[in-house]
Order: structure tokens, then C-alpha cells, then sequence
């Protein structure tokens, strides 16, 4: 496959709350990116900062309390942190789009889909009339495999079911051909069978439209069928990125390695689970060392002291851990020869 | 062979659709549609199923938070479908639910001290000093500190919340424990530690549990017997093992299929179903899958299939496997 081009780049970014209790980087440092035309995945647990992460980049993190505190976020070279409100607006929707967990609150309960549709067309097509705007919407509608296009345009969002909703919300946020969507948690709320069908749409968008996709979730079976590369994400940091199968083969991380093992298997049955001791931290609570330090079980005296940078363990696996900085595999080399 | 400590026998729970400005009642929505099944002494029953399935009501029924519309529950040789209310709230002592939202089954002006005692109070149990002995006791056995006692819900984590939750359940010295969702609000890692609290607790005083959930992974974790449930009625009931490897009802096999599975390397040809879950208010009549069955037969629309034993202890509700419908 000839190399693709990154499109979206994620630089340094970090996002900041400002509240009662003092400034909390819900996102702090994180370093990614995504090519052209691919699926990445950002997993991690409730509070790790994926969802925050996402918000930056369509530039609604609300604010006031939470604000970009430093870093770049760079759609095709250009900063999008620098970007005005007025910018922004055309931004999203046109090359970045997003869609959310809830296809129930998503959409305006006292408006048609078709209303709706037309509304984000309309929006970014200026020179469209309400005519074109309408075929676009059908169009659309017809290519997220819904039955009945034309008259689905009159029904209001409770008509609809769960699995149809949010093939309405991915059908409005493709309208303009966005070369990057975001997807947070799409398939959460839905049942499993419709998840299926929602998954399997996905992929063949991505195919066909050749539309990047940067898949936001908990879910590592999410992960594991759908993406080619992964950001595991734990407090706020970037812990461990690669390619989906190095991720689930060769897991470095102590944390990828206990979420991996944590998940109870459907195909065979384990005695016990393996379950990561303690609870996630705050956020903000932790200022020195790895975030991780007090559940590891492979915590050393380095660990609680300095921060851990990213290391790269091969061409294209980053680990954020101290057993992989090549100082600390030379001591353990030397100790195990000499014992 | 164990004896079945509970026994469920044809459940059924319809609510009316009232309409209109008489509120006529013009329907029923048919929650949970002839279900019987079983519990053995010291096993766990995982129910699955998706939204609107009626896993959940049939556990409600259980503990009659909801009254059943017909059918009979035998809990340890006495009928409670049929005594006073009076009665059924002394089982309970017996029997005690765990609830999915930690968040919300939590009173948060109540000290945890206060909400786990509430049970000893509400059953009659011991006097002041033995109670408090017994909270503390238990917040132990969870995983707890006795310190944690006179703290606020809202001072606890989601995973301490549902562990509190568990404590409450427990205070009574109950034999059943019908979980319903316990560990979906959780995150994963934290879903691990809850799981094998359960599991360890209903090792050490002999629990059995009826377990209900949607996340496929969880339930072969945790079960020793898995029912499927789809619009009311029960598709497939088996133990886990059978029910994983060799599933025989369609539904089964593409809610098996559909789940992600977390390794890239794993291939297997999925079943997508079409379309969505019908309306229980207006469920298919037959067979309530074969609108979306992918071997429906003229069978399958008029009549309902009976769940019957197929294989030793694997019973499936489906014409497939029924010899006389198909010839």
C-alpha cells in the first residue's frame, strides 16, 4: 500500500479545566495522529481523556471552564487552535465531522429528519438550493442503507428506532464529504446486534468514501474489528500506540496488558479474571511520575519519580513505560547474566 | 444433583396500553410472554437478551416488585406467587436484588452505615450494637474498610458504589441473589474486580445467583446455565459451555456472531441480522424472531415454538429442531 498522507495531527495538546478546585489537564501532552482513509482507534476507560480529546479537536470544549492550555492541532498544516469561532464553523461539518454516543439527544425532537438534513446541507453549501439540498439528503440517507429514504425525511426522531437514529446521525455527518469523522462511542447505547450493523457500516464508508475515521471507545472488541492503528489512552496520557494487531499480540504497556486480560473472553472460559488492582486516579491528582504507578504491578523506584516519555519500541509501537527506556533493559540484562 | 432452589413456571407479565380520553385500554404489551425455568441450589442462571427483552421484568417478577400476570414462582418449596404481601416481604429475606446503577440505588443523604443497616431493621435482625457490628463485617467482606461507614455514596467510586450495593444485598444472610446488570456501569477494569468479588462471595456463603445482563462475555464468565431471551420469551436455555460452543437457536447464534471480539486475528463468519427488534406491543405472531430469521419457514409465522430439551439439559424454542412442524 503506497504511504498515505497524515491528515490530521495532534500535537502537545492539552486541555485544561479550570475550576473551584484548581487547574485540572484533562488531556495533558498527547501526541497522535491520523493518515488518510484510516480507522484509528482511541480506547481507554471513563476519565482518561478521550472524549476531551475529541472536543478540542472540533473546538467545543466548553468554555469557560475548559480551555486548550498549550499544543497544535493540525488539519492538513493548518492549526485549527488558532482558528477563529467563525473559522471553526466551516471546519466542522466540511472536513472534520462528529457524531456522539447518544442518537437519542443528538437529534431535535420537534424536527423532521428531512428538516434536519437540509438544515446541515444548506448550512455549508451556500450556493445550493433547497431543491439540491433535498436530493443530497436522500441521497445520503439511501447511502446509510436506510429503507424508505423519501418518506424518512418527514418522520420526526422518535418514529425512529435506536440503530436507525444514529444512521441518521453518521448520514448528516457525512453530508459534505468531511475527510475526518469522529466517532465517540457510537455503538455504546445500542444493542449488540444493531452495534453489529452500525460496525459493519462503518467499514464499508471508510472503504467507499475513503473517509479517516478516528474511532473513540471503551470497547476493545470495537477496537480489535474495526481499526488499523490504536491510541490507548490512561489519566490524560497517551500510555501505548501501534498497529491493532501488534496492540493485541504484543501488548507492552503494564495497563494495555491488564485492560487486554481484564476482559472476560467469549470463547473460552477463565477461571478467574485478571482485575487491575485500585481505581483510576483523579484527574490532576497525580503530579509526579507515571499515572499508572500505583496500580502496576512492575512499579520500580523510577516510576513514582520521573514522568515516563513515549518511547518507541519499534517502527510503529510507542510505549510509555520505563521498562522499555533501553538504560533500564541494559541493568536488567546485566543483573540477569550476573545472578 | 442439586435441588432447584427456585423454580419459574410459565411467567407471564402484560401491561396495558391505555388510549384515549377514557383511557380504554386498547393492548397489551406482552413483557414477558410464558417463560419457565429453573435455579439450582448453589449455581448461577445468567439471563441475556437485548433492550426490551424482558430480562429484567422477569427478574422483578421474581421478588414481586412486579406482580406477574399469570404463572407460578417456588422459592425453596413455598409458592410466592401466592401469598399476601405482608408474607412475601419476610422472603425477601431470602432473596435480594442487586441493581445496575450505582448511582441511583444509593440513597445519597444516607450514610453507608444507614443503608446497609436499613435491612436489619427492615427483616427485625439483631439489636443496635450486633448491626453495626454487622455493617462493619460486611464492608470488609467486599472489600472495604469499617472507616468507610459513615461516608456518603458521593464519596465513593462507581466500583466501591456497586460494592456497597452488593454489602446491602448480603446484610440479610440471603440465599438468592437476582443480579440485574450489575457490572454494565462500570469500566472494564473495575467490571473485573466486581466479577470476581461475586464470584468469590458466592463461594464463601454459598450464594446462588440469577444473573442478568446483556454483555455476552460477562455472562459466560460468571454462569454456570445461560437463558436467552428475545421479546418475552425464551429462545434458548442450556449451560454455558453448550450454549457457547454449539448454539442452536439462529437468534443465539447471531447475537453470538455480532459480539467484537478483542483479538484482530479472530475470524469467524458473522450473522447480521436485518432490521430491528419488534414492538412487544405488536410482537410477530408465531415464532416473534422470524421476521428477521434468517431460516424462517411457513411454520415459523403461525405457530409458537415450545421450548423443548434438544440435547441432554439444552433446550431451544425453534421449528428447526422440531421434527413434527418440518414434515
Amino acid at each position: 500500500m503506497a504511504e498515505r498522507e497524515i491528515i490530521l495531527e495532534v500535537k502537545d495538546l492539552q486541555t485544561s479545566f479550570f475550576t473551584d478546585d484548581g487547574v485540572i489537564p484533562s488531556v495533558d501532552h498527547v501526541d497522535f495522529h491520523v493518515k488518510e482513509g484510516e480507522i484509528l482507534g482511541i480506547v481507554g476507560e471513563s476519565g482518561c481523556g478521550k472524549s476531551v480529546t475529541s472536543l478540542s479537536i472540533m473546538g467545543l470544549v466548553p468554555s469557560p471552564p475548559g480551555k486548550i492550555t498549550s499544543g497544535q492541532i493540525l488539519f492538513k498544516g493548518k492549526d485549527l487552535t488558532k482558528f477563529s469561532e467563525k473559522e471553526m464553523r466551516k471546519v466542522r461539518g466540511n472536513d472534520v465531522a462528529m457524531i456522539f454516543q447518544e442518537p437519542m439527544t443528538s437529534l431535535n425532537p420537534l424536527f423532521t429528519i428531512g428538516n434536519q438534513l437540509v438544515e446541515a446541507i444548506t448550512l455549508h453549501k451556500k450556493d445550493w438550493n433547497k431543491k439540491q439540498a433535498k436530493a443530497r439528503a436522500v441521497e445520503m440517507l439511501k447511502l446509510v442503507g436506510l429503507p424508505r429514504a423519501e418518506e424518512l425525511m418527514k418522520d420526526y426522531p422518535h418514529q425512529l428506532s435506536g440503530g436507525m437514529r444514529q444512521r441518521v446521525m453518521i448520514a448528516m455527518a457525512l453530508v459534505c464529504d468531511p475527510k475526518v469523522l469522529i466517532a465517540d462511542e457510537p455503538t455504546t447505547a445500542l444493542d449488540v446486534t444493531i452495534q453489529a450493523q452500525i460496525l459493519k457500516l462503518m467499514r464499508e464508508l471508510n472503504e467507499r468514501l475513503k473517509t479517516a475515521v478516528i474511532m473513540i471507545t471503551h470497547d476493545l472488541g470495537v477496537v480489535a474489528e474495526t481499526c488499523e492503528r490504536v491510541v490507548v489512552m490512561y489519566a490524560g496520557k497517551v500510555v501505548e500506540e501501534g498497529t491493532v494487531d501488534t496492540i493485541f499480540r504484543n501488548p507492552q504497556h503494564p495497563y494495555t496488558k491488564g485492560l487486554i486480560a481484564s476482559v472476560p473472553d467469549m470463547r473460552h472460559k477463565k477461571q478467574r479474571l485478571y482485575s487491575i488492582p485500585g481505581n483510576v486516579p483523579k484527574p490532576g491528582t497525580i503530579k509526579n511520575g507515571c499515572r499508572f504507578a500505583a496500580r502496576c504491578e512492575s512499579v520500580f523506584g523510577r516510576c513514582t519519580e520521573e514522568n515516563p516519555p513515549l518511547y518507541e519500541t519499534s517502527a510503529n509501537h510507542k510505549t510509555r513505560c520505563f521498562l522499555y527506556d533501553q538504560k533500564e533493559v541494559e541493568v536488567h540484562d546485566k543483573t540477569a547474566a550476573t545472578s | 444433583m442439586t435441588k432447584p432452589l427456585l423454580q419459574v413456571e410459565g411467567l407471564k407479565k402484560y401491561f396495558p396500553i391505555r388510549s384515549g380520553v377514557l383511557a380504554k385500554q386498547s393492548g397489551y404489551v406482552k413483557a414477558v410472554d410464558n417463560v419457565s425455568f429453573h435455579v439450582n441450589e448453589g449455581e448461577t442462571l445468567g439471563i441475556v437478551g437485548e433492550s426490551g427483552c424482558g430480562k429484567s421484568t422477569t427478574g422483578r417478577m421474581l421478588m414481586r416488585l412486579l406482580e406477574p400476570t399469570e404463572g407460578k414462582v417456588t422459592f425453596d418449596g413455598k409458592e410466592l406467587t401466592s401469598i399476601s404481601s405482608t408474607e412475601m416481604r419476610k422472603a425477601r429475606r431470602e432473596i435480594q436484588m442487586v441493581f445496575q446503577d450505582p448511582y441511583a440505588s444509593l440513597n445519597p443523604r444516607h450514610t453507608v452505615e444507614k443503608i446497609l443497616m436499613e435491612p436489619l431493621i427492615v427483616h427485625n435482625i439483631g439489636n443496635a450494637k450486633s448491626r453495626k457490628k454487622k455493617v462493619h463485617e460486611f464492608l470488609e467482606i467486599v472489600g472495604l474498610s469499617s472507616y468507610h461507614a459513615k461516608r456518603y455514596p458521593h464519596q465513593f467510586s462507581g466500583g466501591q458504589r456497586q460494592r456497597i450495593g452488593i454489602a446491602r444485598a448480603l446484610m440479610t444472610n440471603p440465599k438468592l441473589i437476582i443480579a440485574d446488570e450489575p457490572v454494565s456501569a462500570l469500566d472494564v477494569s473495575i467490571q473485573a474486580q466486581v466479577l470476581n468479588l461475586m464470584q468469590d462471595l458466592q463461594k464463601e456463603l454459598k450464594l446462588t445467583y440469577i444473573f442478568i445482563a446483556h454483555d455476552l462475555g460477562v455472562v459466560r464468565h460468571i454462569s454456570d446455565r445461560v437463558g436467552v431471551m428475545y421479546l418475552g420469551r425464551m429462545a434458548e436455555l442450556a449451560t454455558s459451555e453448550s450454549l457457547y460452543e454449539e448454539p442452536l437457536h439462529p437468534y443465539t447464534k447471531a447475537l453470538l456472531s455480532a459480539v467484537p471480539v478483542p483479538d484482530p486475528e479472530h475470524k469467524r463468519e458473522q450473522i447480521i441480522l436485518e432490521g430491528d427488534i419488534p414492538s412487544p406491543s405488536n410482537p410477530p405472531s408465531g415464532c416473534t424472531f422470524h421476521t428477521r430469521c434468517p431460516f424462517k419457514m411457513e411454520a415459523c409465522t403461525s405457530i409458537v415454538p415450545k421450548l423443548e430439551e434438544v440435547k441432554p439439559g439444552h433446550f431451544v424454542a425453534c421449528h428447526l429442531y422440531n421434527e413434527q412442524v418440518q414434515h
